[in-house]
């Protein structure tokens, strides 16, 4: 019975739909279609752009301020390596706080599938499997979540290309992400991507209320292996908290010889 | 050179009319910038002391303003599959609420559990989780077990839980942001409730506090307002018995309280809980302005003046008292400036000014204004006044034969009276600024019997380097306090890194219960931490608890309900407890309910430093207004008393002073004083002519003591209305205030002319050369 009239007023809609508004519903949805193909497509070749570079180390300094401006820093190693086929692999080292040297957090990333994710912990000596879907909160405490720090891959999101707008004087391409994965913490976010060398300008997170939560802007970008280029300062603004956080890549160097056995779990205990 | 004046206001009203017009407008239109503020911190200036703990505190940290709604399901029992989907439910939605930064309840309480040799942290009541009877009774005995959740999210008994909100508001428009959170938060539970009727929902937290205070200023608006002018209307038709004669009061009313109101708009003041009752108050006090104007025109037209000689010798006759009384009206609302709470001072600038503008309006547009209109002379009235004079008389002359057993029995009850001040102590609860039957307080009073006190205090523990907190003997500290704390017989609960560490550190060993205690070393510490951060969801995070490079901690401790004085002493003897225990770190208290607390008390030092100030002011207006030493220094008896009669009977009424009741001597001196100056006055008068003590008190009562009687009515009333009020800031103001003006009158009438025939015998010769 509810059935019989669901389908029938479905039906009703359907011929209203076919009456009135049909011309008006086309237009709209070819429209959708197409900007979430050239949405797509600029994804792509974002990628793509990005493909190819192996593997690399950097040192890595963050600077994390509150309300007040009062600052403390992080201090780490990474190293990540590219892998075709699915998500990249990452190795991030604690320095500092001195309390928490030597922790080393391994990630495996999927595109589609839950990451798989490491943390050792020196103090135990031992190593533990981290549940990842909770992925949205604050790495290290910072305004950076891990999910804002893992792999690009273009399965993790459905874009929409939005439209042309300057950031700095850059001309970019505004791509708006919907995020496939439920835990995520967003209901979206809006990247602005250069034209010339599709670069990450600035990112404008938002949260569950659809409410700006956070921005990021990515500056001082170098050219590494004459193909990829990095930004040096990634600056990530609370703009609900109004904390921030400064991500400094203060050493980058790809082709450093890393291989999958270095991104091994087992290695975890026995690094230094 | 008054007469001069006179005569140009009557010889040119339409441009009286028209300049006062101007400036009504003029002032008037400021209106537009007047704005409405309800949250709390209008209570405190910018640099108050715990105003300025809290706000530090809240940029170390992350803001503690919430929405707490606790949820009690009819059959008592949150571990059922009903509730506990409904709880899963109202937390997905209250993400929604606009300026959510966090949602802490039940389900998404972050669980840690040893599985394998992993860390599985995850929310309690997870999203596809099935509720069968076995996860049910798991559920429960984690929840029931966690200190972080028991007396917190959850009862002792598992009969009620509880969702809290955190929210980050903008500040930008804080009254629209309140509002609007209000309003998403009734939405969404207008859902809830439909399809769960069996299930009691009570909202509470600092928002919904901001909001009830505006909610409650709003009603007093809706209700007190009409009401006022209610009053005022039957008070008008039975005093002056003419038509035109009440319109031209009201006009006065009206165009008093609107150019106030307009003044205070440019002046950039806004309107609150406190300033609200501006416009009440200001009527009652207009009113009389025009009264005594009114009712002398009356009686000259009555014995035949031409209407412009009538307003002339009411003119005349009015201009001195209406302009001292108005005088010192103003100089007792200013003392308000003293006060320790903005919107008090607020209150005394706005009304002061609102007087003076009556009087202004009283003696130059009322008079314009009447001769314009037919007023009448209003029937009946002779044998109203000669019924009401002949009343005094006998008043004037039992109070002289009786007037030993009146000086002494007076004077008894007067110090009997004082003596019941001592029953009185300042308290200042916000929770209880709300009536009993306001929908903020039933939430609260519910949370307090069911759940946890609303009360809370934050403790901030700083160690001197960053890291600190990860320090084994920092941790054992914290955890020293965090169990004293949960000793003292005030505390409901207390949240505490501490908790979470031990929880940790029970984890990472497999979950065995003898780990249940402090890491052994500062890396254990550290990396316990670094493992338990990286595995939260957004918003669950600890930075509410540990500040941007640990070197802080904030432990947060909910109390039962206690009085201001109890909270302090609390406050005082933790952090004693810190001095001694944990003297290596610093360690400050702050919250809001600690605000107020401290509020009281330095707004009751403040106003007492300022009434002597006022005294001394007033009554050299008087020794001014009287040219008499002697009858100005006699003149601090009725002056003073009532306001200690009143504090007296108060103490037995209630016993409870609030920050508003603090500022009522000052505020009513002004007002009570208007009563000793026509009586003295009208004394003297007779005395200088050569009468004796006893005729003059005749000729007292018979001119003046109508009047004061009827002055006495409208006052009374006018601030007997405020207790209507749903906010007792306002109501108890208002009773106490009104209680104040009816103690004046009956010492006018039966102690001080006792007092005069006492202590005022001689003869007035001096007077009369000076």
């Amino acid at each position: 019975m509810p059935q019989f009239k669901t389908s029938r007023s479905a039906i009703l809609m359907l011929a209203v739909g076919l009456l009135l508004g049909m011309p008006v519903a086309a237009d709209t949805d070819a429209e959708i279609v197409a900007s979430r193909e050239k949405g797509l497509q600029i994804a792509t070749e974002q990628k793509q752009r990005d493909t190819g570079w192996g593997d690399s180390e950097s040192n890595v300094l963050m600077v994390l301020r509150d309300a007040s401006g009062n600052e403390s820093i992080r201090r780490m190693r990474t190293l990540a390596l590219e892998v075709t086929g699915d998500g990249d692999k990452s190795l991030i080292i604690f320095d500092e706080p001195r309390d928490v040297r030597g922790s080393a957090f391994l990630s495996h990333s999927h595109p589609t599938a839950e990451d798989d994710q490491w943390l050792y912990l020196p103090a135990i000596n031992r190593t533990r499997r981290i549940a990842s879907r909770n992925k949205s909160g604050p790495f290290m405490a910072s305004e950076f979540a891990y999910e804002d720090m893992s792999s690009f891959e273009l399965a993790k999101y459905q874009f929409r290309y939005l439209r042309d707008e300057a950031v700095n004087g850059v001309m970019c391409y505004v791509i708006e992400r919907l995020p496939a994965d439920k835990f995520s913490g967003y209901s979206k976010t809006i990247a602005w991507v250069d034209k010339e060398h599709y670069r990450v300008q600035k990112i404008e997170f938002y949260d569950k209320k659809q409410s700006l939560l956070k921005t990021l802007t990515a500056s001082d970008y170098q050219l590494y292996l004459n193909k990829y280029w990095r930004p040096m300062l990634l600056r990530m603004q609370n703009h609900q908290t109004g904390k921030s956080t400064d991500l400094i890549v203060e050493e980058l160097q790809f082709n450093v010889g890393r291989s999958a056995a270095d991104f091994d779990v087992n290695v975890l205990e026995r690094l230094r | 050179m008054i007469q001069r004046w006179l005569q140009h206001i009557l010889a040119y009203p339409r441009l009286v009319t028209v300049l006062c017009l101007l400036l009504i407008i003029g002032s008037g239109l400021g209106i537009g910038n007047l704005y409405f503020r309800g949250d709390y911190r209008i209570f405190f200036t910018d640099d108050n002391p715990q105003l300025l703990a809290f706000e530090q505190m809240q940029q170390q940290f992350n803001k503690s303003d919430n929405i707490l709604i606790a949820i009690a399901p009819a059959d008592k029992q949150v571990f059922s599959a009903e509730t506990l989907t409904l709880v899963r439910q109202l937390t997905e939605a209250a993400w929604q609420t606009p300026y959510s930064i966090r949602v802490d309840s039940l389900s998404n309480y972050q669980h840690t559990e040893a599985i394998d040799d992993d860390l599985w942290v995850a929310d309690l009541v997870g999203d596809e989780l099935e509720l069968t009877r076995s996860e049910l009774n798991k559920i429960a005995q984690v929840a029931l077990n966690e200190p972080v959740l028991v007396k917190r999210l959850v009862s002792a008994d598992g009969a009620v839980t509880a969702i809290n909100i955190t929210l980050q508001l903008p500040e930008q428009n804080l009254q629209q942001e309140v509002k609007e959170v209000w309003q998403a938060i009734s939405g969404m539970l207008d859902t809830f409730k439909a399809s769960h009727p069996d299930t009691d929902f009570y909202v509470s937290g600092v928002v919904a506090m901001n909001y009830a205070f505006a909610y409650e200023a709003e009603n007093d608006v809706k209700t007190l307002i009409p009401v006022m002018f209610a009053a005022i209307l039957l008070m008008l038709a039975w005093l002056l018995r003419s038509v035109l004669a009440s319109l031209a009061t009201l006009v006065i009313i009206v165009v008093t309280v609107v150019s106030t109101l307009g003044l205070a708009g440019w002046a950039g003041l806004f309107l609150s809980t406190a300033t609200v009752n501006v416009p009440t108050i200001l009527m009652t006090l207009a009113v009389a302005d025009s009264v005594h104007l009114i009712a002398s025109m009356q009686f000259a037209l009555r014995r035949g003046d031409s209407r412009l000689q009538a307003i002339q010798y009411s003119l005349k006759r009015n201009i001195m008292p209406v302009f001292i009384t108005s005088a010192t009206t103003a100089i007792g609302f200013l003392t308000l400036n003293f006060s320790e709470v903005p919107i008090l001072r607020d209150l005394g600038n706005m009304t002061a000014v609102g007087v003076m503008l009556a009087c202004l309006f009283s003696l130059v547009l009322l008079p314009a204004l009447l001769l314009f209109l037919p007023v009448s002379a209003g029937q009946h009235k002779d044998s109203a006044a000669g019924s009401a004079d002949s009343t005094m008389l006998w008043l004037a002359n039992m109070v002289i034969r009786r007037q030993q057993p009146l000086f002494w029995g007076m004077s008894i009850v007067i110090i009997g009276c004082s003596a019941l001040i001592t029953l009185n102590t300042i308290n200042d609860e916000a929770v209880k600024y709300f009536a009993a039957d306001t929908e903020f307080r039933q939430a609260n009073d519910f949370l307090e019997q069911n759940l946890t006190g609303a009360t809370t205090v934050d403790f901030v523990i700083s160690g001197d380097q960053a890291s600190a907190v990860n320090q084994p003997e920092f941790l054992t500290a914290v955890a020293g306090f965090t169990e004293w704390l949960q000793r003292q017989p005030e505390v409901q609960h207390v949240n505490s890194i501490t908790d979470t560490m031990k929880r940790l550190n029970k984890n990472m060993h497999q979950d065995d219960p003898a780990y249940y205690r402090l890491p052994e070393n500062q890396q254990q510490a550290a990396q316990y931490l670094l493992m338990y951060e990286m595995s939260l969801p957004f918003g669950l995070d600890l930075n509410n608890q540990l500040n941007l490079d640990k070197s802080a901690t904030r432990v947060a401790v909910s109390l039962q309900n206690l009085g201001s004085k109890q909270l302090t002493a609390f406050e005082s003897r933790a952090l004693a407890y810190l001095a001694e225990h944990a003297s290596a770190y610093s360690a400050t208290a702050a919250s809001t309910a600690l605000m107020f607390a401290h509020i009281g008390e330095r707004n009751m030092a403040s106003m007492l430093q300022t009434l002597p100030l006022a005294l001394v002011l007033i009554s050299l207006l008087l020794v001014f207004s009287l040219r008499s030493w002697r009858l100005g220094v006699l003149s601090l008896i009725p002056n003073i008393t009532p306001a200690l009669v009143a504090f007296g009977l108060w103490g037995l009424l209630s016993g409870e002073i609030n920050l508003a009741l603090s500022v009522v001597a000052g505020m009513s001196l002004g007002i009570i004083v208007d009563d000793t100056v026509h009586f003295l006055s009208k004394y003297r008068a007779a005395r200088v002519e050569g009468q004796a003590a006893e005729q003059a008190i005749r000729y007292a009562f018979t001119t003046v003591g109508r009047a004061l009687w009827i002055t006495t009515v409208v006052l009374v009333t006018g601030f007997a209305v405020l207790m209507l009020s749903g906010f007792r800031l306002n109501s108890d103001m208002g009773m106490l205030t009104a209680l104040v003006i009816l103690v004046a009158l009956v010492i006018d009438f039966l102690y001080l002319p006792a007092c005069l025939l006492k202590f005022d015998a001689k003869e007035y010769k001096t007077d009369a050369t000076v």
